[in-house]
């Protein structure tokens, strides 16, 4: 949960958010590439909390198991609503929704390595 | 661009900014009610003033969510109704907090002004009160 990949997809998050932030400012709808963009980062994201996923079931579990499955399922399916909700709102509003998501997920992303890294009894 | 300009004056709460406030929302309505399960179910004992305040926020924010996703003049006045609510929960729990912490010993949403949420729940109901009331209904 901590290794470069965490940090890849915090990173990719907020240059996205910084992007789409900006279309929203001028007033630009969500583009065709905004939308796939959106749908990399998904995929980067899946795979980011599959490998936390795949982690449980070594030695370094974390205490707080379930409150770190339902970070791990939020963080998993977020991208995909807002994107869903993006593609409803063609207008700068569609920016904007996938720009406050970009914002989320590095939060979301920190809270599980905040988590993850209480282990033990 | 046109698009700001040409949109109607009766167009659904949840769509344009509504959909941005409605992801909003919907994130509290997860964040808050799932906090506030866990509270309640692992450690109720400790803080149960502040754990019910924590299930009742969540509450909140899901019939917010839940109004601006209907519409109509029904979702619009359930929305009002939340957005009301959240916002003296805000004001009232901030100001509670911040004279004196011994009466909540465990964080809410709304504990601090939001602070451990970014300020976000305090900037949230004005803006959504804000939203509604533009889309109040006008006589044709």
């Amino acid at each position: 949960m901590n290794g470069p990949l965490s940090v890849v997809t915090i990173v990719a998050a907020l240059v996205l958010a910084a992007w789409y932030l900006l279309r929203s400012a001028l007033d630009r709808a969500p583009s065709r590439y905004d939308l796939l963009a959106a749908a990399a980062l998904s995929a980067l994201v899946a795979v980011l909390m599959l490998i936390a996923l795949v982690a449980l079931f070594g030695d370094s579990r974390p205490s707080d198991t379930v409150t770190f499955i339902g970070y791990l399922i939020t963080t998993i399916a977020f991208t995909p609503v807002a994107a869903y909700l993006a593609r409803l709102e063609p207008t700068r509003w569609g920016s904007l929704i996938l720009g406050v998501a970009c914002l989320v997920i590095p939060v979301l992303v920190l809270r599980l390595q905040q988590i993850a890294s209480v282990t033990g009894a | 661009m046109p698009e700001a300009s040409t949109r109607p004056r009766d167009a659904a709460l949840g769509s344009g900014l509504g959909r941005v406030l409605l992801l909003v929302y919907g994130v509290f309505a997860l964040s808050a009610s799932a906090r506030a399960l866990v509270q309640i179910t692992t450690k109720f004992g400790e803080a149960p003033l502040a754990y019910l305040l924590s299930a009742f926020a969540g509450l909140v924010y899901i019939s917010a969510t839940v109004g601006l996703a209907i519409g109509g003049v029904r979702g619009r006045l359930i929305a009002l109704v939340s957005c009301s609510i959240e916002l003296l929960g805000v004001l009232v729990v901030g100001v509670l907090t911040v004279a004196d912490a011994g009466d909540f010993p465990d964080d809410t949403v709304w504990s601090h002004f939001g602070s451990g949420y970014g300020y976000v729940p305090l900037v949230l109901p004005f803006i959504g009160l804000w939203w509604i009331w533009r889309h109040r209904p006008r006589p044709a």
